[in-house]
């Protein structure tokens, strides 16, 4: 009893975990077919917003300090739906109906995203500033003319050229004035250190349990946004177009929903979900340049195993992948058939965690052979999939 | 999910050269030619011209493109874009690695498996002193890989992102297990420390020579077998998986024979590179497994031009110098340019090079054909 | 559509003049460089992965080694040179560092590479520094069973970290172990020989398991700990990088503290501490050569630099102090041989001795550096509190609990005896 009451509990902590992770992803999936492999680089982001916050908390000393997450929280759900936001109107939107390009196009803003928190400082953030102010406004300035389009293509040229000239030159300068206090990454290379607030340390026992403060945090934490979720996509009026567009976006578009604006929305809240699932990851583990790589893929199989359009697949998917990964990974399984020495050693064998992962995909591939779109498929007629 | 067919991907097996009127028989001719050309002057000019150390890159590269020519084909062309290449790349190169580790006195086994505590040699190790068995299993074990993986995979329809997803996750769970199973494949570590082929010397100026030159011949075989399986009925039908699958399905074709046998194929190319690279490097490990690794190779096909197979070998070969360059002189930013280049690539040049030098010289083309026209206008005037 | 397709054009011509701009004068500048033979300055290799998941270690360890350049520059240089420092990202890719090492010898000429981390990187370049007899610089601890001619290695050897850590441990803290780490090279061979180690001296493996390199998720693995260890004992940690900071933040939430269940690590030094946070650390244990907190000159000296170029935030550690070291080890050799000719080079680094931050050190004949070995427990402030140091130990880098190199020694000083042969 023990034994099954802490392997669901162990079991859907993991799970809870990629849930939170997979959310956005799958109502973006739901909703565009894009696969957002930035999607892990947006939780990154959302454990650095933690970071921040809690170094500003902090300073503030007590009592402050230990409730830095729920700012945080807000925070992060703030920096990553702008990202994502500025991704979607910049990138993705021209490249709807082809998945498999922004399937790449993603992972080349992730590889950006990534490289950017290693080497952000005063003067590349100054850099980019004055380039984004002097190329933008530039334009903005110039397009008022009568003959814009005729000189539309050498005045951006020039522009460009200009703005990043003055952009490095401005850097340089001062780099050379206020040298190591300019220079010095924000956060560099290195793993930066996210403490959990005193209240959520330690745990609470039952019985022969132990159940970590954190862990319980995180569940309820995912409860809360599916919760959020449900009620906003049932019971607003952006939800309600939302779901009209995922079912059917021709016929939305003709009924007058703006689609446009609801692809920005839906990809702004999935993008802020995972800067909250990137609060949930910094308390458990590291808040490093690589923290959201650790996570794609495991994610993508919950939204595949899951299915689209139905919150309900993903919960299930990312519960049961996690309770998989627990009970194969800790060599539960193995005790639960103690008599029969071929199966005991071949769980054995696939008992650590490395290779958990290699017995759950097998699994995986063998569950699609049944239902190859998932556990929830869209109902209908549709020959595409 | 709705695909839309995109509209500016071009027919992916006629060659536009308009203005050219050539016959199919003087085309092929021609390209054969051209081909010609290019192995003459990679074998002959380019040992004059570049340094040791940038001849060798060229041949790490040229055997790069021999998977870029695989990925060309499944997705150029049936458009299953696979982002688990790097797994059969792995299984080439380790069954050659495996090979060239044993290359050693009777009755010694290689080194690592001291640092585990094995004595004795594993028994998958064993087919692997014979060097017929090895040159088949570079390709055969990826090919059957694919295909069981494939069959599992397009059997139920799966395509897509699914498909891409799917095989991303294939990368991980091969890694892990190469990862994990330090007894008997040395783990993380990878094999390592070759030193002899055939008795020769692999480090020798002589054998490296020899090797680059055997991976060009490999590269326009690959790129023969390539063009064959384009052109004619399977090409064609192949193209047709890609454009709607369904129609094809209701014309009476099976999709799912074609695209596991093509998915095969790519991976048996695949094999060969993963070789090839692997003799070239000195190393293979389960980082060739890697994530970033398989998606990489896609975007070498993606900046060449999908549905071109010239296309493949550029990209794969500008791609890695530009990667190598750039890593050279900013050695700490160059991830941005990385970055930047998958979505310069994708956002303004959806057909790649080749697919750019097209349109642009369909564009100078006719520009010239109007300029040309206006002159013989003024002159008859 | 006319106004996409202007706008792609122009990103294309943008991008054409941003990246014409940006790389122009940089490529000039690199190429127009002379050589180390003809030139005013001596090249020097430094080889680290600055991209991909070893980044988090390596980039510190370049710090360190730029550090020591310019400390060196800054005196006048070598054999009266300024030492010109080429760096090149191994990317965490094992081709890649073959590739740069390449580069790196047959391009720049470089007279020595100081370099990588991880002992796949390692082991991707032996080739290539050996087929060229070439000189690599090596600042990490490692799991030893290797002696090549052309590599020095300035961090521990086995005997140097792991065996003293595990027999402090069976004196001072218990006989049951549960050995955690990382899935790769150094964990396995280290945990291979803390396994023939407790045999001998009478401690049992109560289990052992290991986590893919990045993994967090580490719920599994505490599951087992509790169930092998229900009163406590010691975890034996060689965990690498990101998984660290989620065993301990979640050891602390699961409940085992260091008092019940303590543990000792070979791969978390001060910049891991900081990651991870002090608060889940405080009371566990680690071996190193070198902490931020040894007191000597030397040391203080080290740090007052260190922070003067990088931040006063920025702390120490062993790998970075190893790097730091062997430069200047390196110099020293380079001094006494008047020539950077390879193999005049190595012949004069046997013997040197240097004042480094951890004390006394001395390179051997057999590559390895003699080194102190000390066990450190984390304080509230995230550096170590050193509990117990010893003397200067001799490296051995074939391992004598290991059955297949019981008995091996190295010396490359003698040509009769070379990297391995038996005592």
């Amino acid at each position: 009893m023990t034994l099954l009451f802490d392997s669901l509990f162990n079991g859907i902590s993991i799970g809870t975990v990629l849930l939170m992770a997979a959310l956005g992803l799958a109502i973006v999936f739901g909703l565009m077919g894009v696969i957002n492999m930035a999607h892990g680089e947006l939780m990154m982001l959302g454990a650095y917003t933690t970071f921040v916050v809690q170094n500003v908390f902090r300073q503030w000393g007590d009592p402050w300090r230990d409730f830095y997450i729920f700012p945080a929280l807000v925070a992060a759900f703030g920096v990553a739906a702008l990202v994502g936001l500025i991704l979607e109107r910049a990138v993705i939107r021209f490249l709807y109906g082809r998945p498999l390009e922004t399937l790449l196009a993603t992972w080349g803003v992730s590889l950006i995203l990534q490289q950017f928190v290693r080497s952000v400082n005063w003067v590349l953030a100054l850099r980019l500033g004055v380039f984004g102010l002097l190329f933008f406004g530039g334009w903005w300035l110039l397009a008022k003319r009568v003959d814009w389009p005729r000189i539309k293509g050498w005045v951006l040229t020039l522009l460009l050229v200009l703005s990043t000239a003055i952009g490095t030159v401005g850097g340089r300068l001062l780099a050379q004035t206020y040298a190591l206090a300019v220079t010095q990454p924000w956060f560099g290379a290195q793993n930066r250190d996210v403490t959990a607030p005193r209240w959520l340390r330690g745990g609470i026992p039952v019985g022969q349990l132990f159940l970590p403060n954190t862990r319980l945090f995180i569940i309820s934490l995912t409860l809360v946004c599916i919760l959020g979720l449900y009620i906003f996509l049932q019971h607003t009026r952006w939800g309600l177009r939302i779901r009209a567009v995922t079912q059917n976006r021709a016929m939305s578009a003709c009924v007058g929903i703006p689609t446009q604006t609801v692809d920005a929305l839906t990809f702004a809240i999935g993008s802020g979900l995972a800067g909250v699932a990137g609060v949930a990851v910094s308390l458990l583990g590291s808040v490093g340049p690589n923290t959201g790589q650790n996570y794609i893929v495991d994610t993508f199989m919950v939204v595949v195993v899951g299915g689209v359009g139905k919150l309900l697949g993903s919960i299930v998917a990312a519960l049961g992948i996690g309770i998989a990964n627990f009970l194969i990974g800790s060599g539960t399984l193995a005790l639960i058939f103690p008599g029969v020495p071929i199966l005991t050693d071949t769980l054995n064998f696939f008992a650590t965690t490395s290779m958990a992962k290699v017995m759950v995909f097998a699994l995986i591939v063998v569950f699609l052979q049944f239902r190859p779109r998932g556990l929830f498929p869209e109902k209908g007629r549709t020959v595409d999939a | 999910m709705k695909v839309l067919h995109s509209p500016h991907t071009p027919d992916g097996i006629t060659t536009p050269a308009q203005g050219l009127d050539l016959s199919p028989r003087n085309k092929l001719l021609l390209e054969a030619g051209v081909l010609m050309g290019v192995l003459l002057l990679l074998i002959f000019v380019f040992p004059a011209v570049l340094s040791g150390f940038r001849l060798n890159l060229l041949g790490r590269f040229l055997a790069l493109s021999i998977v870029a020519l695989g990925i060309d084909l499944i997705w150029g062309y049936t458009g299953m874009l696979s982002l688990g290449q790097g797994v059969f790349f792995a299984l080439g190169g380790y069954a050659l690695g495996m090979h060239l580790s044993l290359q050693l006195p009777d009755g010694r086994i290689p080194e690592f498996f001291s640092l585990y505590g094995v004595t004795e040699l594993p028994w998958f190790w064993r087919p692997f002193y014979s060097f017929s068995f090895t040159a088949i299993a570079i390709f055969l074990i990826p090919a059957l890989v694919a295909s069981a993986l494939g069959y599992l995979v397009v059997r139920n329809r799966i395509r897509g992102v699914y498909f891409s997803i799917l095989t991303q996750a294939t990368t991980i769970i091969f890694f892990n297990f190469f990862n994990g199973q330090q007894r008997l494949i040395n783990g993380t570590n990878g094999l390592t420390s070759f030193t002899t082929l055939f008795d020769l010397n692999i480090n020798s100026a002589e054998m490296r020579f020899a090797i680059y030159v055997a991976t060009i011949l490999f590269v326009a075989l690959a790129y023969v077998l390539c063009r064959y399986l384009t052109s004619g009925l399977f090409g064609r039908i192949l193209v047709a998986i890609r454009d709607d699958e369904p129609r094809v399905r209701f014309s009476g074709y099976d999709p799912t024979g074609f695209k596991v046998l093509v998915f095969a194929v790519a991976a048996g190319l695949a094999g060969i590179a993963g070789a090839l690279f692997t003799l070239q490097t000195g190393i293979i490990s389960p980082n060739a497994m890697s994530v970033p690794f398989s998606i990489e190779m896609v975007i070498w096909v993606a900046v060449g031009g999908r549905s071109s197979l010239i296309g493949a070998v550029i990209g794969a070969v500008l791609v890695n110098f530009a990667k190598s360059l750039l890593s050279e002189s900013f050695p700490e930013i160059w991830l941005f340019f990385q970055g930047g280049l998958f979505l310069l690539v994708v956002m303004v040049l959806p057909d790649g090079l080749v697919g750019w030098v097209r349109t642009q010289g369909r564009q100078l083309w006719i520009i010239f054909q109007l300029w040309r026209r206006r002159l013989a206008k003024t002159s008859l005037a | 559509m006319a106004h996409s397709l202007n706008r792609r054009q122009l990103i294309k011509m943008g991008a054409l003049a941003g990246a014409g701009v940006a790389l122009g004068p940089q490529l000039w500048v690199k190429h127009s460089l002379p050589a180390y033979a003809q030139g005013e300055t001596i090249r020097v290799g430094i080889l680290h992965s600055l991209s991909g998941t070893m980044a988090i270690s390596e980039t510190s360890v370049v710090d360190a080694e730029r550090l020591a350049i310019k400390e060196i520059n800054a005196a006048g240089g070598v054999l009266g040179k300024q030492i010109e420092a080429i760096v090149e990202d191994g990317a965490s890719d094992w081709p890649t560092f073959a590739e740069k090492a390449t580069k790196l010898i047959d391009s720049d000429k470089v007279a020595t590479v100081f370099g990588c981390w991880t002992s796949a990187s390692r082991k991707a370049v032996l080739p290539v520094f050996e087929s060229r007899q070439h000189m690599l610089w090596y600042p990490v601890q490692y799991e030893g069973q290797e002696c090549s001619k052309n590599i020095f290695y300035t961090g521990a050897a086995p005997n140097q970290q792991i065996e003293p850590s595990v027999e402090w441990l069976l004196k001072n803290k218990g006989k049951e172990f549960f050995l955690v780490g990382s899935d790769y090279v150094f964990p396995r061979t280290a945990n291979t020989i803390i396994k023939a180690q407790l045999e001998a001296l009478g401690g049992t493996v109560v289990g052992e398991d290991y986590l893919p390199l990045g993994n967090t998720e580490v719920t599994p693995i505490i599951s087992k700990i509790r169930a092998a260890l229900p009163k406590g004992g010691i975890i034996y940690n060689s965990l690498n990088g990101d998984s660290n900071v989620a065993f301990f933040t979640q050891l602390q939430g699961a409940g085992l503290g260091p008092d019940r269940y303590p543990s000792m690590s070979v791969s978390i030094a001060e910049e891991e501490v900081q990651a991870i946070g002090p608060e889940f650390l405080e009371g566990h244990y680690a071996a190193w050569n070198y902490f931020m907190t040894v007191d000597t000159p030397a040391n203080k000296k080290f740090v007052e630099a260190f922070r003067a170029e990088y931040g006063q935030n920025r702390v120490t550690n062993d790998p970075m102090e190893a790097a730091y070291i062997m430069v200047y080890l390196w110099k020293q050799a380079v001094e006494k041989a008047g020539t950077v000719e390879i193999d005049a080079v190595r012949q004069a680094a046997y013997g040197q001795t240097f004042d480094a931050p951890e004390g006394l050190v001395t390179m051997n004949s057999n590559h390895h550096l003699t080194k102190y070995v000390r066990i450190g427990q984390v304080r509230s402030d995230g550096l170590f509190e050193v509990i117990s140091a010893t003397d200067a130990v001799d490296p051995l880098p074939w391992n004598q609990f290991v059955a297949e190199t019981k008995g091996y020694a190295c010396d490359w000083s003698d040509p009769t005896k070379g990297g391995r042969y038996q005592v």
